[in-house]
């Protein structure tokens, strides 16, 4: 059962397009709520006139600051809507309108009147600002600065010193499902299907916002299509959701984002500089490594991404510094984006790396090889199990690396410059604590587990069912999993690819409960509890998963097109669950890394302050043509420390170092080194050589 | 999206009537940009007059050998035409590039000739415009302007026309029929389009209540040899960057008897390059001559603070097109 | 402008009353409670509310409904028969052509309409022209399929089932 290929038990719901999303659950007579936003980055609401809109006919409710609910809580600036007539951020959630239809909530919210006394605005990010600040911990709790032995002296003494900036842009999260939310207040019960990563979670952001109970709030979220950290959080329109249905009792009100108001409202990846600094022997070996890293955060609520994190852990070198620093703007609110810090921090530095072999002569491989760690060089602790070398060797031999032509710009082809690049990944085990699971002994001789989880796409329907059986040694069509509800037991959110390690395990625990207290022979109607255990393992250990990840990338001599047609990733992530949905979460994350290589970009106006690229004509994810050939494969890796499955975390590791691995690879074909992301055909004209 | 009005077109006559006796109505095709804009709040028309469902849904001959091709052909039914395949692949490879195959299978030939810009501040209705709403200024000019023109723009608007088909028909000398209240008349597609200047709210010469009925397209033989070659970020499903269409006729000796070329994704409209065309006349198939060929026709560029990569980016889709059509990258 | 029209979804008449403004997605969706096609990017940008519509692959984000009375609709769920799935149905669970499946109706009913076309001959931006029979390679999949965007990155097992289905 573990490690079989089983087919998504979902599979047939989404092919025929029946399984339930948030805004498809059938609710009756639906009224529609359309969000009104700020058109000024800064300054206050001083008027806002909504006649025309209330006479439209169908509309049921105009919200504003001046007829909204009191919050209880406002603590979170982010969810703290229409508390006042302060505009943080252009984009932000000024109001709603509440229609019979979702033409007429449009149609009425654009006659809405508002007038604004606006204030300077600043939401230019540049690394020289004088006003960058040195956040408390970076997320989400690790130290702001590290450093160890002296970094600039070792520089100055190395023989080779590769000291660059790199930066990565700011990016969203554009899950292909908007968010949404339907919302229905009955009998004093608040009733929300939201397309969210964490029932549990959303409904605790939201009974402290609205000062409820918990229990007096239900959120159910049985299919969530995609999230990539955006639905890991709640967001404005959740409370405005809330509010809306609080204005009509009894009735459920739908409200859907736009594909435009999300890049205002759900959060985003920050744009990272990153300045990098190695210094090393002429044989390659690391005496100092340096990243200091400078991002965005809004004005009224921080969100500091952990980007020199991975810095501090893979490679060996006595020496080394990691700083982070912060800019708050009037910008909307950054928050997770697949991969936060190891993402983007695997850029420069795995650039970095491959400057560095240049600069030495070296193969790459043999590069990272050589500075590999004994320990953890952040803590001193021996890693519960470090595959890097392993990826990086098989990955070598899969791809065909002992071919290269160590020259970069050797290779033509038809017009196309030609070349190959190899980057490290990496992310850390993650095992969140607080989920609880409960299996149930049904009449129809079935096993209810039951665990308020939810299933973003990763495959939690499959791999919980799949441990379940395993654990209850049981087939997996004797196993009735309940997911995506509140009215299950609490679960964590489907974040820092934490998931099936913590419900995993409290799965696990349950079934061996039930096993103890019922052994083989249960009634109908037993059950068990169980919860994610503690694990120790922690102090003793650091705990990481790796991989490896290799490019061919195809620049055109004349017109500066970039294409990737191979790409191929090695990874070492502890036990796989299931090999058919590990596989897809690993090209998943891959063709994700290969699209922010390539195409990803939000450009945020200054002079206006929102992301004026905002729709998926003009912010480009991959498309089917991008990606060419593509694999990705596993390494043996046995680790009995991090939890009782013996899971790593597989939804994030195959976005990092994509971008990396590609940009090494267009140097490789083109001798041109592009340290801004994305690699767009502009970068290749833009050198003196034809 | 405000409220408006929807009737089926009976006739041509009649959709004409009706739409020029009436400032707040416009003419539905296949909807793929206009219900774009109805969204947006870009177009607010009070009613719409559907003329998808017009006879005007036919390829044929015309009597002198070249092609009439209806105004309500679907896009991908244009680009499946053996006859334009044959005779004139740059615009069967034109159409194809363009949008998502079911985009082209809603989209109109007639609606793709009058798609508006994709500047992002022409479709964001909370920021300033000249193309939208004349006098309240360029966005794009000190904004994001990637996307946008290198040629032929003025200080009130630097906007791209975004069709890839326009720029085959340019290329092609093609000519679009045009049923109006006064009238009916043919327009070059050479002629259709402005340049900006200081009306960048007027696309094309059409008045209002004009309707395009149809697309002729001369008899060329040379267009058997041409191509569509476009420059954009992702493979596929993405406006240009830069386009290039070009039709290639040799002399026996390999040097060039004619040549078309028309650019897209550098002006406000397709962009025929002449000047390109006089400068290969009788020139050999090399690169020095097709680099002649784009300095003749860039000589006049301007290009903006982030979009002088075009020059070079035009310069390469122009070589790369002729050294494919010519065989010269084989 | 209120207007009845009827479509004909998944095999069934259904009588609806649209707002002039009523997109066929909303209609779908929103009137009639048909949930397959869904919306994703609403602008025409994502493919994810493709449909078969008089047996063409259409998006329904950018279609009014009142202009397509009478109109045939097939949706990832009419694709189905009694329980037999439809075989680019099955091919995308053989080969896991999809995570979240939030993309995948809208990807399946293009496949469908995507291989009637190629067997119709229909060219793609990557065929040769000058060819009567289209050949499914992988790279006239990737291109014909490109107007369906998929986040979560399952094109490889998209493409690769589509391939199993087209044998």
């Amino acid at each position: 059962m573990i490690g079989s290929p089983l087919p998504r038990l979902d599979g047939t719901a989404k092919v025929t397009g029946t399984a339930r999303y948030a805004f498809e659950h059938r609710v009756a007579d639906p009224a529609y709520a359309y969000p009104l936003q700020a058109t000024v980055a800064r300054g206050h609401i001083t008027a806002i006139n909504t006649s025309a809109a209330q006479a439209v006919d169908g509309v049921l409710a105009v919200i504003t600051h001046e007829n909204a609910p009191h919050l209880a809580s406002t603590e979170d600036a982010e969810l703290a809507v229409l508390q006042s007539t302060e505009i943080a951020f252009r984009g932000q959630v000024i109001g709603a309108v509440v229609a019979d239809t979702s033409e007429t909530a449009r149609h009425a919210a654009g006659l809405v009147e508002v007038s604004y006394d606006p204030s300077p605005h600043d939401a230019v990010f540049t690394p020289d600002r004088d006003d960058l600040y040195t956040p408390d911990t970076v997320n989400p709790s690790f130290p702001t600065d590290t450093s160890q032995g002296d970094v600039e002296s070792a520089l100055k003494q190395s023989p080779v010193v590769v000291d660059h900036v790199y930066t990565t842009p700011m990016t969203h999260n554009n899950p292909l499902e908007p968010h949404t939310t339907v919302a229905c207040w009955h009998d004093d019960q608040l009733t929300l299907y939201d397309s969210t990563q964490g029932v549990h979670s959303t409904r605790q952001s939201l009974a402290k916002a609205l000062g409820l109970a918990p229990e007096r709030i239900r959120v159910i979220a049985p299919h969530v299509g995609g999230g990539f950290g955006s639905k890991g959080q709640a967001h404005a329109h959740l409370v405005l959701a809330a509010m809306a249905a609080q204005a009509m009792p009894g009735r459920a009100v739908k409200l859907a984002l736009t594909r435009q108001q999300m890049f205002s409202l759900v959060g985003y990846r920050t744009p990272t500089v990153q300045h990098v600094r190695l210094g090393a022997g002429p044989d390659g070996r690391l005496t100092a490594i340096s990243m200091d890293v400078v991002e965005q955060t809004s004005r009224i609520k921080e969100f500091a991404e952990q980007t020199a994190i991975p810095a501090r852990h893979m490679y060996a070198a006595p020496n080394r510094r990691t700083t982070h620093r912060l800019a708050a703007l009037d910008v909307p609110v950054p928050s997770w984006m697949r991969a936060p810090g190891e993402c983007p921090g695997m850029f420069g530095p795995e650039v970095a790396m491959d400057e560095l072999a240049n600069a030495c002569g070296m193969d790459p491989v043999d590069l990272r090889v050589l500075n590999e760690p004994d320990v953890d060089p952040e803590s001193g602790k021996p890693f519960s199990s470090r595959n890097l070398v392993a990826c990086l060797r098989e990955g070598a031999a899969r791809f065909g690396w002992a071919d290269r032509e160590h020259a970069p710009r050797t290779r033509r082809e038809h017009g196309w410059w030609v070349g190959t690049g190899v980057a490290a990944s990496t992310y850390p085990v993650h095992v969140k604590p607080g989920s609880s699971a409960t299996v149930r002994f049904q009449p129809d001789g079935r096993y209810r587990i039951e665990i308020g989880a939810t299933d973003i796409g990763t495959g939690t329907w499959t791999a919980l069912t799949q441990i379940a059986a395993d654990a209850l040694s049981v087939r997996v069509d004797a196993i009735d999993l309940r997911i995506g509800d509140t009215d299950l037991p609490p679960a964590t959110v489907a974040g820092g690819s934490s998931g099936i390690n913590s419900w995993g395990s409290a799965v696990v625990d349950a079934a061996r409960a039930f096993r103890d207290k019922f052994g083989t022979g249960p009634n109908p109607g037993d059950e068990a509890q169980g919860t994610t255990p503690g694990n120790s393992a922690g102090e003793r250990f650091a705990m990481r998963a790796f991989g490896a990840q290799f490019a061919e990338v195809r620049v055109h001599a004349a017109t500066g097109e970039i294409r990737v047609p191979r790409l191929l990733g090695v990874f070492a992530v502890g036990r796989i669950i299931n090999p058919r949905t590990a596989r897809s979460q690993f090209l998943g994350g891959m063709t994700m890394g290969m699209s922010m290589a390539l195409h990803e970009q939000s450009v945020l106006d200054e002079r206006f302050g929102h992301v004026v690229n905002h729709d998926l004509a003009e912010y480009h994810i991959a498309a089917n043509a991008d990606v060419a050939g593509i694999e990705a494969h596993w390494v043996d890796e046995t680790d009995p420390h991090v939890n009782p499955l013996g899971t790593k975390g597989i939804g994030e590791i195959g976005i990092v170092g994509t971008a990396a691995a590609i940009a090494n690879a267009a140097h490789h074909a083109t001798g041109i080194r592009v340290r801004d992301l994305p690699l767009t055909a502009d970068k290749f004209l833009a050198d003196a050589r034809r | 999206m405000n409220p408006f009005e929807y009737q089926r077109a009976e006739d041509v006559a009649t959709a004409v009537a009706t739409v020029s006796g009436n400032e707040n109505a416009a003419f539905l095709g296949g909807g793929t940009n206009l219900v774009d804009h109805l969204k947006l709040g870009v177009a607010t028309p009070n009613l719409l007059v559907d003329v998808s469902g017009l006879p005007l849904d036919r390829v044929e001959s015309l009597p002198d050998g070249g092609l009439r091709i209806g105004a309500a052909v679907r896009n991908s039914d244009a680009a499946a035409d053996p006859r334009i395949r044959r005779d004139y692949p740059m615009l069967a490879e034109a159409l194809l590039s363009g949008a998502s195959a079911q985009v082209r299978n809603l989209a109109t030939m007639g609606g793709n000739l009058l798609q508006r810009t994709r500047c992002v501040y022409f479709q964001d209705v909370t920021t300033p415009c000249n193309k939208r709403v004349p006098g309240s200024g360029c966005s794009a000019l000190r904004g994001y302007h990637r996307y946008h023109a290198i040629l032929g723009a003025s200080e009130h608007c630097v906007a791209v026309h975004p069709s890839d088909l326009a720029v085959a028909l340019v290329a092609l000398d093609a000519v679009v029929q045009v049923s109006g209240p006064d009238g009916d008349r043919a327009v070059p597609v050479t002629d259709l389009y402005r340049l900006p200047g200081d009306a960048p709210e007027r696309d094309t010469v059409l008045e209002r209540g004009e309707l395009i009925t149809a697309i002729d397209l001369p008899v060329l033989p040379m267009a058997a040899r041409s191509g569509y070659r476009k420059v954009r970020d992702r493979a596929s499903y993405a406006f240009a960057l830069v386009s290039v269409a070009a039709a290639v006729d040799l002399f026996d000796n390999g040097t060039i008897r004619d040549v078309r070329i028309a650019f897209g994704g550098v002006a406000h409209k397709p962009w025929r390059a002449y000047r390109a065309e006089d400068a290969l006349r009788g020139r050999p198939t090399t690169a020095e001559a097709f680099d002649d060929a784009a300095n003749a026709e860039l000589r006049d560029a301007r290009p903006l603070r982030d979009n002088v990569f075009k020059l070079r980016m035009a310069r390469g889709a122009l070589v790369a097109a002729l050294q494919h059509l010519t065989g010269a990258d084989r | 402008m209120d207007a009845e029209i009827t479509l004909h979804v998944d095999g069934t008449a259904r009588h609806v009353t649209v707002d002039a403004r009523t997109t066929l997605l909303d209609a779908l969706r929103e009137r009639l409670g048909v949930m397959a096609p869904k919306k994703g990017c609403d602008h025409g940008q994502c493919g994810s509310c493709t449909v078969l519509l008089n047996d063409r692959r259409v998006i329904t984000c950018l279609v009014l409904a009142v202009a397509h009375d009478g109109a045939r609709i097939v949706t990832a769920e009419g694709l189905a028969q009694d329980d037999h799935l439809h075989p680019v149905q099955q091919a995308f669970i053989d080969h896991d052509g999809f995570q979240c499946g939030y993309c995948t109706p809208g990807q399946i009913c293009s496949a469908v309409g995507m291989l009637k076309e190629a067997e119709a001959g229909w060219p793609s931006a990557v065929s040769d022209l000058a060819a009567a029979e289209v050949r499914l390679s992988p790279a006239e999949i990737r291109e014909r399929m490109s107007g369906n965007l998929c986040r979560c990155g399952a094109y490889a097992g998209i493409v690769a089932a589509i391939q199993q289905a087209a044998r």
